[in-house]
């Protein structure tokens, strides 16, 4: 088998383990039902955009939670010393523990496509604004877990690492939100820069290269710079 | 399977952990790698792992240059680090499986490989346990079978016994005998008694200096300059001290003669070195009858690696 395949196989069925896991999950889907719920009967809007928004606002603490221990734990144990003698680059164990956090965040998600499926009893949803909103979300995760990598391969202290990768997430999300503070020259700048300006985009049905861009170039920068510290006992 | 270490120096910040260290270990070796807490064992060998990148200086595993080809040296060396870390969530087999896999032991050969090493390492009643259950001397079966797991020619044991009891460090050490004999072995250890059972080569090492590199019984014989018996008698109040201690000097070939009496136990406990080719042990045993005293124990003592040890490393 596939090294990195190996290791997001183990990855993932570790994910299950720890009890963050299931907590993590079941407020997710908590929140986001209530939203779904409240805009539903109490509006009577037809649409998931109010579970859309809640969702990239829970991500916030969520990914961090789900990605601080990626790296702390293996430096706490000292199990990254078992697995980087083992003939495995770095790489190939930033990029299967990615692949597992993203599927184990994407399998979190799926229970809110059971909103979908009641929306589609209730009245005509546009279902292209939803796949795209879909995608766009899953390209938010791929981002903020490639950041929660990146920071918890900073530090052998799980809370340190939820802090920090808190702290970039939330930087990306909050950008296009407070431009005004920004020079007028700075904002398009800046706005490119948030993650929050593209997702709102594709939750409008545009699937812009541009975005795709970002996303991509996002995810591989913060991957890249999780390999670092890992390398730093070679200085 | 050789290891070849030339010049080889490791600071970490400003702080010398290895000092211009060379030596060879040729295939089939057992070596001792020994030194006090602290003398730069596990940074040379996380260095022979390519997990650590020396300052300066090469090694080179089976020709291979490990600066140059890191993970083809990772796949020739078995490695067991000195906290021997461990996934507690996984079950052991899955464990084996992972690192079977890892290793890129191919999907069919899988299965025998973690077979073998559940038999090898005495794993079969824990098998299907976390490892979180396991106890220390099962869990140092887990980490020599993960090392072990893809046949490695050259296995690292980084102090495998530490922390175990005494029954289960024989079980290891009985262990790593057996395992160690068709492979290239380095153990580092501070503990004497290991590389006597198991070493056929010792390097000493302190503050990242290599002291010596000998045989066990060539560091041995290096110390040995006298023999040394020691003697318990019942104290006697109608002999002196000084008596009892010029009727020994008195022997021939004996150097010098300590009394001690310990009036707790009521006995006398005496030293007597003589040069190295005389036993004195017969005319000892004489003078005691002609003094009338009785003797509790005799024995005479070799010069141990922990006197060799001390000298080195102090």
């Amino acid at each position: 088998m596939n090294v990195t395949l190996a290791i997001f196989k183990k990855e993932f069925k570790a994910l299950f383990y720890s009890p963050i896991a299931y907590i993590v999950i079941f407020v997710f889907l908590g929140i986001t039902g209530w939203f779904f719920t409240s805009s539903l009967f109490e509006v009577g809007i037809v649409s998931m955009r109010g579970a859309f928004e809640i969702i990239s606002f829970i991500l916030l603490f969520f990914i961090p939670a789900i990605t601080m221990r990626t790296f702390s734990e293996e430096k706490r144990s000292g199990t990254i010393e078992m697995l980087l003698t083992k003939p495995v680059t770095e790489m190939q164990i930033i990029a299967g523990k990615f692949f597992a956090t993203l599927a184990f965040t994407a399998l979190a998600i799926a229970p809110t496509l059971i909103y979908l499926i009641s929306l589609l009893f209730l009245g005509s949803v546009d279902i292209g604004i939803i796949i795209s909103s879909y995608i766009g979300l899953l390209f938010v995760c791929a981002v903020y877990i490639s950041c929660g990598i990146f920071a918890s391969s900073l530090t052998e202290n799980q809370i340190i690492a939820f802090i920090i990768s808190f702290l970039i997430i939330f930087a990306l999300f909050i950008l296009n939100k407070v431009l005004i503070f920004f020079p007028v020259f700075l904002t398009s700048f800046l706005e490119y820069l948030s993650t929050d300006y593209h997702y709102m985009n594709m939750s409008r049905g545009v699937i812009d290269t541009r975005s795709i861009i970002y996303f991509v170039s996002a995810i591989l920068i913060f991957l890249l710079l999780a390999r670092i510290p890992l390398e730093k006992r070679k200085w | 399977m050789s290891i070849k270490l030339e010049n080889l120096t490791k600071y970490y910040g400003d702080q010398l952990a290895v000092n211009n260290i060379s030596f060879e270990i040729s295939s089939g070796e057992i070596v001792g790698f020994l030194g006090p807490n602290g003398a730069g064992k596990t940074t040379t060998l996380r260095m022979i792992t390519t997990f650590l990148s020396p300052t300066s200086g090469n090694i080179f595993v089976d020709g291979i240059n490990a600066a140059i080809d890191p993970l083809k040296v990772r796949r020739k060396i078995g490695y067991l680090s000195e906290q021997n870390p461990l996934y507690n969530d996984m079950n052991v087999v899955d464990f084996l499986v992972y690192n079977a896999r890892l290793q890129m032991i191919s999907e069919d050969r899988i299965k025998n490989a973690v077979d073998k090493m559940v038999n090898v390492c005495g794993l079969k009643e824990v098998k299907h346990k976390d490892i979180r259950e396991l106890s220390k001397g099962f869990r140092q079966r887990v980490g020599l079978a993960q090392a072990m797991i893809h046949d490695p020619e050259i296995l690292l044991l980084d102090e495998p016994t530490s922390g175990l009891d005494p029954n289960q460090i024989l079980e290891i050490r009985k262990l790593i005998k057996e395992l160690g004999r068709k492979k290239t072995l380095v153990l580092s250890t501070h503990i004497l008694q290991e590389v006597q059972a198991v070493c056929d080569r010792i390097i000493i090492i302190h503050k990242g200096e290599i002291k010596a590199d000998a045989k066990p019984e060539d560091l041995q014989k290096e110390i040995q300059g006298q023999n040394v018996i020691k003697l318990s008698l019942r104290y006697n109040k109608k002999v002196s001290t000084e008596n009892l201690t010029s009727e020994f000097k008195s022997i021939n070939g004996v150097e010098s003669v300590s009394v001690r009496e310990d009036k707790q136990a009521n006995l006398w406990e005496i030293e007597i070195k003589s040069s190295k080719s005389i036993d004195a042990r017969e005319e000892v045993f004489k003078r005691v009858i002609k003094l009338g005293l009785e003797m509790i124990e005799m024995k005479q003592v070799e010069a141990s690696l922990e006197d060799i040890f001390r000298k080195l490393t102090n």
